[in-house]
């Protein structure tokens, strides 16, 4: 894309779809309502808003990148087609039984999720294959007729298949497409082998059935949106955002639907990513705060951390296990319910407790006056002095300072005998508490130290909980972009072409196959360059490989990437230092005498990332324009101080703000505890270092 | 520092620490060899003050190390002497009378020092991949058969590895490198929680955990106190036959709620078995207080003081309280069927709280291949173990039903079959729920299900089997019907024993059907709607939605039609 190329990034999330027009170094952005019962008219208001803004017409748009909740949405809502599933006699369950475990060991009266297919709409044919890929039972194509005939007959709309082993040999799945194409021609099929060739059935056949159950759904949205945009007047091609953070063409997104599940938050890491590389960041986490949930991501070298594996639709308190996975790839996020509106009460233990439970936008915080009556964090935020009771939303929404205060002081102070500032602080210390711990264990996870990062925080509640969470992470600088409410639309801007395609293929180093890597790779390399293509024709593409290892017995695997030459001449004694290398970071010291064994192989195809242009970073001069004072509350000392207050549109590149401060803003506000001072950038960036 | 304000750090700093401990097992599981560890989490680890009382334990983990791991670390204050501790040691044991119940599990305790000062300890556990003897199984007649014994003692002084240990280890264990890559993993876990809790202690500036410590104990000791005391006084008793090894056993439970406390007595309860079924008291103890505490008090966290009500006493040398050298490998056998004891008794006392009795004990074999032996085996056959864990059905609830396949009142996950199949010439050629096997009732049982292996071409195998529910199955309660029994046998017809080591040659599979869980209530009450459902998703046969439930032959015939068309209901 030109420097000067206009271009629209459009994300679809619960509340709002945030539509952002960029033409050359201009942007122009708007909010307007979801429209569920059909999506693609709020894209259309939004159009014609960021159009009027920038007085262009649609017809000069030269792409559009769309990222949504949709898919997301269909399966937590459970208002995907009639699906039915085929799969291998003895293992009509396997999405049902699920790991077999309780997520909560300590609620009797658990309930787990229901699996996405009920148990009458999945069907099993006499059919095996065993883990070395061979044939024991041989499919007969006799049987599969008299299925697909019950299918036919019973009025399906979409059709998923999932055999075993299908991920070393898909010969069975593809008779099974065969024969429906036949007999169904117009039937929508998903493939096990196609959507999700990796081992561990219970993870591949989730992921097909999801994929099927919301594809003649999103099919069908994504037609519509084509065609209105058609209609007025847009002639460019229409790009989706995938959840592994890159962008795929239409037709793919259609194909594989189950790819677009958490496309938003991927457009959140990736808008982080870019500003990453602005700064020549190589560590970077990135906090993205909402109204009911947080999402927490590692960028390394720029560049998100990915993952296999993840779970969608959580139906107990956020809590792991009480979803349902899906193996595609991803950016490994960390998601929690904490966000502004999350609500707190004291449990038995008298212990103060913050969401997940969530206040929304209706009722919404105690402070909207809209008859919430329990205390969230926006209103122990404003007992605090983080928020301003008349300059809100810009202005749109005059708080109640005394309706927080009431909440908080008869829902956590009478109970705990604290003044209602301490059951604010208290509030927001476990909110700020829940947060630092979830970015602690997913670091702990990945063998990273947070002092050595940099925190870039984005999201409407981010700016105001950023810098004590630097605090309580031991980290030292905090950037705060400015148009953080957009923050995905833009990201969908900056993400490259790219597919990632993975297989199941099981080695040990000791049995090492050179020639059949070198085949498994170059298979992937296709098959991931092949999507990228067919949104690029002439691109220039990079591959990344990675091979995901672990010592035989353990049941982790950890990623080990190689380079482009290292992939071509696979040797064992190099993978085996590879491995030992990655593992000592992780888990510090290798452990001998044990074979090394290879589970997953993946080829991420993409196109190169968009040239950033390095800043020059102001060291900070002169101060900013203060515009008055304010009492804000200090967490290191518990007492409220006098803050300077400065409105972010009146600082100039390189002014610079000393904490205690507030930094003002129509869509958040940013705070600067004692100690901190932040320098605007300009980028227009706050640039905000922690001192020691 | 203001009472208040140190009232929100006491809140955080009670946050950090179950947080702490929540890293210290993640990282456990990661790297740990052991299937039961990283696949079923079977493993524990906590943190202590300085006086070795737990203040907080993972969520991650499984029921059975929650009172064994919050005694473990006052035997070891005692045995190794406060006098002998030094920065940077290690203490390690398998006991399973002071660690938690049986030689496989290994637990390592590290001594915590700040700025000079002994301020607390760590702990955790894990379920190791081998320790030698005769394997993990019920056969041995004592522990001395069940593998190599380490006493209390320190694995490292002073950061300094004590390799006489290590060269005892390496030498007793069939898997040498995954043992001893295993207790450095116990030993790098502990650190790891180290690290985190002093980088707390400086961000609050405190120098010991004594007001922390006593924050959590207080707030802990009395919401559980507050629950029990809510609670009116009484006395129960019930007791439940189980099939055991050889002879049937009975468990037998004296349950007394005492204002403040709540007392577990298991006398009558039948004496130690020959085999190695037996529980010593701490994994008895396990068990009888996460009931407990599912039932009173079940969002508490596990520490000292919150386990500290729930009392369980048993006779020396009956099943529940065996001494040394009673063998004790397959602990978890008797252990799991303590919860739906002490719920027979629970039941009479507080009615309508508890769940009808369930599947209780896991499901799990262990699969030994070879190359065949009644003719020439080809070239590539080879030897492998495979150990499973599988699921029967849980006991139906007083409002829900029971859940099926999954595992009460463990906390383990089962292996995917396609992962099983890699790590040895093993077939699994179903898995998937048992129709009819949930117990009958208002509320149903949950369902069990089937299994059946057999081997590759080539191999044969020998299969050890844990299973119980055989003879004697789960209960229902208050008219709910009982679970389906445990079968299993050779695809031939030939027989098979509940628990121990059995041929299978080769080309035969043998057949498993895992029990069902109970039913609560009479099934003549149950929603005619649901039974419908039931017998849409065939959970239920016609059969029994007829005979059993009553269901009207028109909505057998709905039922019909539903599936015929893949219609919802």
């Amino acid at each position: 894309m030109s420097a000067s190329s206009v271009r629209l990034g459009v994300d679809i999330g619960g509340t709002f779809t945030d539509v952002v027009l960029e033409s050359g170094q201009d942007f122009y952005s708007t909010k307007v309502l979801t429209t569920y019962s059909a999506p693609e008219n709020a894209i259309i208001e939004g159009l014609h808003k960021v159009c009027e803004l920038s007085g262009l017409k649609p017809s000069v748009i030269e792409q559009i990148i769309h990222g949504t909740t949709l898919a997301t949405n269909a399966l937590i809502e459970r208002r995907g087609a009639k699906t039915a599933f085929i799969t291998t006699d003895g293992f009509r369950d396997v999405i049902e039984m699920r790991t077999e475990s309780r997520f909560e060991q300590y609620d009797l009266n658990l309930q787990l999720p229901e699996p996405l297919l009920p148990r009458h709409r999945r069907y099993t044919l006499a059919e095996r294959i065993n883990a070395k890929g061979e044939v024991m039972i041989e499919l007969q194509r006799q049987d599969v007729e008299e299925l697909v005939d019950q299918i036919a007959a019973a009025g399906y709309e979409s059709v998923a298949v999932g055999f075993l082993h299908s991920y070393v040999n898909d010969v069975h799945e593809q008779l099974v497409v065969e024969v429906l194409k036949d007999k169904l021609p117009n039937a929508m099929v998903s493939v096990s082998s196609e959507v999700s060739p990796q081992m561990r059935e219970y993870e591949r056949f989730n992921t097909v059935i999801a994929n099927a159950y919301i594809k003649p759904l999103m099919k069908s949205y994504l037609g519509r949106l084509s065609d209105r945009l058609g209609n007025e007047g847009v002639g460019c091609s229409i790009f989706l955002m995938h959840s592994g953070g890159g962008i795929i063409s239409i037709d793919s997104a259609a194909e594989f639907p189950v790819r677009l599940v958490e496309s938003g938050p991927a457009g959140g890491a990736v808008f982080a990513a870019n500003i990453a590389a602005r700064y020549g960041l190589d560590k970077v986490l990135s906090f993205d705060m909402g109204g009911t949930t947080a999402k927490i991501c590692l960028i390394k070298n720029q560049t998100p951390k990915t993952s296999r594996v993840f779970e969608v639709a959580r139906t107990y308190r956020f809590k792991k296990g009480s979803g349902m996975p899906i193996s595609i790839p991803v950016i490994d996020m960390v998601e929690i319910g904490a966000g502004g509106g999350s609500l707190a009460r004291v449990d038995n233990l008298r212990q103060i407790r913050v969401g997940p439970e969530s206040a929304g936008s209706e009722p919404g915080p105690a402070c909207y006056g809209r008859g919430g009556e329990r205390p969230a964090v926006t209103d122990a935020d404003l007992v605090l002095g983080k928020l301003d009771a008349d300059n809100f939303a810009g202005g749109s929404i005059i708080l109640d300072v005394n309706g927080s205060a009431k909440a908080l002081s008869r829902h956590l102070g009478e109970e705990l005998n604290m003044d209602t500032e301490t059951a604010a602080f208290g509030l927001v210390e476990v909110v700020d508490e829940n947060m630092a711990n979830a970015a602690r264990v997913h670091a702990v996870e990945n063998g990273e130290d947070l002092a050595e990062y940099t925190m870039i925080a984005f999201g409407g509640a981010a700016p105001l909980h950023a810098s004590r969470l630097c605090e309580k992470l031991g980290m030292d600088r905090l950037l705060i972009p400015p148009g953080a409410g957009v923050g995905s639309a833009i990201g969908f801007l900056r993400a490259p072409f790219s597919f990632e395609a993975t297989r199941s293929v099981y080695m040990k180093l000791s049995d090492f196959d050179a020639p059949l890597i070198k085949k498994i790779l170059q298979e992937l390399e296709v098959e991931a360059t092949r999507f990228v293509r067919s949104c690029d024709s002439n691109a220039n593409i990079l591959t990344d490989t990675k091979m995901y290892m672990r010592y035989s017995g353990q049941g982790w695997e950890i990623p080990v990437s190689l380079t482009p030459q290292q992939a071509k001449n696979p040797d064992a004694e190099l993978f085996q230092q590879l491995f030992d290398t990655e593992y000592t970071k992780l888990f510090g010291r290798p452990v001998e005498g044990i074979d090394v064994e290879i589970t997953v192989w993946s080829v991420n195809a993409t196109t190169p990332p968009q040239a950033v242009e390095r800043l020059a970073e102001h060291a900070g001069a002169d101060a900013a324009t203060v515009t008055g004072t304010r009492r804000l509350h200090n967490p290191a000392t518990g007492n409220m101080d006098e803050a300077v207050v400065v409105e972010r549109n009146a600082i100039k590149s390189g002014n610079q703000v000393s904490g205690p401060a507030v930094i003002t803003e129509d869509e958040t506000t940013i705070i600067l505890p004692a100690g901190f001072n932040g320098v605007s950038q300009s980028d227009g960036c706050m640039d905000l270092r922690r001192e020691r | 520092m203001s009472k208040q304000f140190s009232d929100v750090a006491n809140q955080v700093m009670w946050n950090r620490l179950i947080s702490v401990v929540e890293e210290q097992a993640q990282a456990l599981v990661r790297t740990a060899f052991s299937t039961s560890v990283r696949e079923a989490g079977d493993l524990s680890a906590g943190v202590y003050d300085v006086q070795g009382r737990m203040l907080a334990q993972a969520v991650t983990g499984t029921p059975g190390h929650v009172n064994a791991m919050a005694d473990a670390v006052s035997h070891f204050i005692r045995r190794i002497g406060e006098d002998n501790m030094f920065e940077g040691d290690v203490y390690i044991t398998n006991d399973p009378w002071e660690g938690t119940g049986h030689l496989h599990d290994i637990t390592v305790v590290s001594p915590t020092y700040h700025n000079g000062n002994r301020v607390g300890f760590f702990a955790c556990t894990a379920h190791i991949v081998d320790i030698g003897g005769r394997g993990f199984g019920a056969d041995a007649a004592s522990v001395y058969e069940e593998g190599l014994y380490i006493p209390i003692m320190k694995f490292a002084e002073r950061g300094e590895v004590n390799q006489s240990l290590v060269h005892i280890v390496r030498g007793n264990v069939r898997e040498p490198q995954q043992v001893v890559g295993d207790i450095y993993a116990l030993a790098t876990c502990n650190e790891i929680g180290q690290r985190r809790l002093v980088d707390m202690m400086n961000e609050y500036g405190i120098g010991d955990l004594d007001a922390i410590g006593q924050f959590i104990l207080e707030n802990s000791k009395r919401a559980t106190v507050e629950r029990i005391a809510a609670l009116k006084n009484g006395t129960a008793n019930a007791e439940m036959t189980v099939d055991g090894f050889a002879t049937p056993i009975t468990l037998k439970v004296s349950l007394a709620i005492e204002d403040e406390k709540i007392v577990c007595d298991f006398d009558g309860t039948s004496p130690v078995d020959k085999k190695g079924i037996n529980c010593p008291l701490v994994y008895t103890k396990a068990y009888a207080c996460y009931a407990l505490k599912c039932a009173i008090a079940p969002e508490i966290p596990n520490n000292a003081a919150s386990l500290q009500p729930f009392e369980t006493t048993a006779p020396e040398n009956c099943v529940l309280n065996a001494l040394h050298p009673a063998p004790v490998a397959l602990r978890h056998v008797m252990g799991h069927l303590v919860p739906d004891t002490v719920y027979g008794a629970l039941d009479e006392l507080l009615p309508g709280l508890v769940p009808a009795e369930g599947a209780g004990s896991l499901c799990n074999f262990q699969v030994s291949l070879r190359p065949r032996t009644d003719e020439k085996a080809p070239d590539d056959a080879v030897r492998a173990e495979v150990l499973t864990f599988n699921s029967g059905g849980a006991g139906a609830r007083p409002d829900l039903d029971g859940l099926s396949a999954t595992a009460f009142p463990s906390g383990v996950m089962t292996m995917p079959a396609e992962a099983t199949e890699h790590t040895g010439p093993i077939i699994i050629w179903r898995k998937e729920l048992r129709p009819d096997s949930g117990g009958a009732g208002r509320q149903r049982g949950g369902l069990g299900q089937f299994m059946d292996i057999g081997a590759l071409g080539g191999h044969e195998f020998d299969i050890s089997a844990m299973f119980d529910r055989g003879k004697y199955p789960a209960r229902g309660r208050r008219g709910g019907h009982d679970g389906a029994k445990t079968t299993i046998e050779q695809d031939d017809g030939s027989k098979m024993q509940g628990k121990g080591k059995q041929f299978v040659p080769h080309g035969r599979k043998v057949l498993m059907a895992f029990p069902g869980g109970a039913g609560y209530g009479d099934p003549a009450e149950r929603d005619p709607e649901l039974v419908k459902r039931d017998l849409v998703l065939g959970y239920i046969s016609e059969s029994q939605a007829r005979d059993t439930y009553g269901l009207a032959e028109d909505k057998i015939t709905e039922a019909r039609e539903i599936v015929r068309t893949g219609s919802s209901f």
